[in-house]
């Protein structure tokens, strides 16, 4: 009687740049100094927005808010790898990617504020409104990979979540049907440490999120996700490799969440200060900002230029969100079918008085 | 014109809108080479292929939130969940998303998919294989709920749902699948969704039902010689309001027979609608006869938990001597 190995698997861990800004050559993804700069002064933006963006909610011009803060590499770094045709599923947390998808900033602030407009994807954008419910994105994400695969479309879907939505049976469900089906599809699972308040650890007993990519036959990997090198040239491998009907891939992002959970959430009472003081020193537009120094990308004099023109930008969208009209109540009505019901007809007209 | 059965019409719907529309891909568990376990996607793998009648792993949440996404982008997808009581594990898919992306886009995205599912009892199934929850459907928003009673409506409401621009959860009478039989046209027709059937006209009494009950329905009234107008609601959202409440104005007297479970049953919104726009024209209480707050029983029960004849006649009784 035979007890053997019947299989060995290995799971890759990807980290370009170090913490100190040196970028290992020979792992350093295909990317011009203009692309370093403009994955740079996104970063930039989307941090310049995200404080925005919390400030207001302090202040009470915005509702709950969910910060990207620290995790601006793993959004970024894997949206851009994308091409505009492409699709993302973004969860509630993905301002970051959002933006670098062109979803204007002054929507994504309506949306916080309790306003559908903000979630309108604008025309000729495939950007899926944000998911609140956890992972339940993943299968239809899968969902959407699958139809570009029938009509034999080159296009790739992007799904967002984070560790905590890789213990629901979406996931499962939905990376399953993926790896069966050959999907075009790259799920970037964001791990940063805490779901809401319990930690990666008590999350799964699973040594790595990458490795359950393995129990549906796909492609996994572990990235660090503070490095926006690793993380683009993770993405644009699983982007390429998709489009080339090679199959879908995960991604698991290793980074930390430096904010709350949300505005409504207070994180002291879950992790230690220290703990946050120890990733803050790992975060990701310092490390990039110590590349771009080393390396002649970036002096005092722009970078200062680039945190002003992300303010100035970040302001206008503020303004812009501020100036919109309350939404009218009909647009409740307006949009739950193609053609509006008799009953919510009579149900509108009951709201006005009529 | 050929004599058919329910399974044989709604296969008959699938083969032809297939046909005509390449984007429509069927997906769902052993639809495939077996046909379906109710044989109702018979043939249409050998037909269409594997790529568009897709054999899915065991995965509810898997098929209805993927047929969401295939939905969104362009296809029409006519998922089938195999059994009634596998339809809770998806409902958070159903609720959460296929009926709330239209407005959650404003428009952008809609989500056109068909959700067969084979429900009800009286089949001496497994448990949790005959349940009735249109109730719970037609209390979501943002879908439509869609019940054919007999083989003509069930080929031309299958081919609206298909065609329909928003999400549709066709419930498929699983008693009367193979029992009621009758002819359907070859050609293409549709039935309209959102409009019910006036199945016999009548003066002294309106009976609604709808799906498997309404031939048990009509079979008690038929021992009666009362003029009874019998309505079969074919879609249960949105309502047809105007039919049964033109109806009751002229009959003044009203029952409605379902199996689900009483408690926020339809017949309660039925009612509801009855005595906003035709109180003054009720000779009596609206009378209802349903399956009762009780999980559904395993089969050896099912007899005394759904509706029979002498219950219906009981409240026909009741309604007419009032």
């Amino acid at each position: 009687m035979p007890r053997k190995l019947v299989t060995n698997f290995k799971v890759e861990y990807l980290q370009v740049l170090d913490n100190s800004g040196n970028a290992d050559e020979e792992l350093m993804p295909r990317l011009s100094s203009e692309q370093i700069k403009e994955l740079y002064e996104l970063m930039v933006l989307v941090r310049v927005f995200d404080d925005k963006a919390y400030n207001l909610q302090r202040q009470g011009r915005l509702g709950t808010y969910l910060q990207v803060k620290g995790q601006e590499a793993s959004q970024i770094g894997s949206a851009y790898a994308l091409d505009k045709k492409d699709w993302i599923f973004p969860s509630y947390r993905e301002s970051g990617a959002l933006i670098t998808r062109n979803h204007p900033m002054y929507m994504l602030l309506l949306y916080w504020s309790g306003d559908s407009r903000g979630l309108e994807s604008p025309e000729g954008l495939n950007n899926f409104p944000i998911t609140i419910t956890v992972g339940t994105q993943i299968p239809q994400g899968t969902g959407v990979a699958w139809a570009s695969k029938i009509l034999k479309e080159k296009v790739v879907t992007m799904i967002y979540f984070g560790e905590g939505a890789t213990s629901k049976g979406d996931f499962h469900e939905g990376l399953n049907f993926a790896g069966v089906f050959q999907v075009p599809a790259v799920f970037i699972c964001q791990n940063n440490g805490f779901a809401i308040s319990l930690p990666r650890e008590k999350q799964t007993a699973s040594e790595t999120i990458a490795q359950k990519a393995i129990g549906y036959g796909i492609k996994g990997i572990q990235v660090d996700g503070n490095d926006v090198f690793a993380v683009y040239k993770a993405a644009k491998e699983a982007v390429d490799k998709a489009r080339k009907g090679k199959g879908p891939t995960l991604i698991e992002c290793i980074t930390y969440r430096l904010g709350d959970h949300s505005t409504a959430d207070d994180s002291s009472k879950y992790r230690p200060k220290e703990e946050v003081l120890e990733w803050q020193k790992k975060d990701p537009i310092g490390r990039l900002e110590r590349y771009m120094l080393k390396n002649k990308l970036l002096n005092d004099k722009n970078k200062k230029v680039i945190t002003e023109k992300s303010t100035e930008k970040v302001e206008k969208a503020v303004e812009e969100y501020e100036k919109v009209a309350p939404p009218q109540p009909e647009d409740m009505f307006k949009y739950t079918y193609a053609q509006m019901p008799d009953k919510l007809q009579e149900q509108m007209k009951d709201l006005k008085g009529e | 014109m050929a004599i058919l059965n329910i399974v044989q019409a709604i296969n008959l719907a699938l083969k032809q809108e297939m046909k005509k529309d390449k984007t429509i891909i069927l997906l769902g568990e052993d639809i495939g080479k077996n046909g379906g376990v109710f044989r109702v996607t018979d043939g249409l793998q050998k037909l269409y292929g594997e790529e568009r009648v897709v054999d899915t792993p065991l995965s509810e949440i898997g098929i209805v939130g993927s047929a969401i996404g295939m939905a969104v982008n362009g296809l029409r997808p006519v998922a089938e969940i195999e059994f009634s009581g596998f339809l809770y594990s998806p409902f958070d898919q159903i609720i959460s998303h296929a009926g709330r992306l239209r407005t959650r886009s404003r428009g952008r995205f809609s989500c056109p998919l068909v959700i067969r599912v084979p429900y009800g009892g009286g089949i001496r199934g497994l448990e949790l294989h005959c349940e009735s929850p249109e109730a719970i459907l037609a209390h979501t928003p943002g879908i439509k709920v869609v019940v054919p009673s007999g083989p003509y409506d069930a080929k031309g409401l299958l081919i609206s749902a298909i065609r329909d621009p928003d999400p549709v959860i066709f419930l498929e009478p699983l008693r009367t699948y193979r029992v009621v039989k009758e002819e359907v046209p070859e050609k293409e027709y549709t039935v309209p969704l959102g409009k019910a059937n006036i199945v016999k006209e009548g003066t002294e009494l309106t009976v609604i039902s709808w799906g498997a009950m309404l031939k048990y329905t009509q079979e008690a009234l038929s021992k009666t010689n009362y003029k009874a107008e019998i309505i079969d609601l074919r879609t249960i959202s949105p309502v047809d309001t105007e039919t049964i409440v033109n109806s009751v104005k002229k009959t003044g007297r009203c029952v409605i027979v379902h199996e689900a479970p009483r408690t926020c049953g339809l017949a309660a919104e039925l009612i509801a609608q009855i005595n906003e726009k035709a109180l003054l024209n009720l000779e009596a209480p609206v009378e209802r006869v349903t399956g009762f707050d009780v999980p559904y029983p395993l089969y050896k029960l099912e007899g005394y938990y759904l509706p029979d004849e002498k219950r219906i006649l009981r409240a026909v009784e009741k309604v007419m001597k009032f």
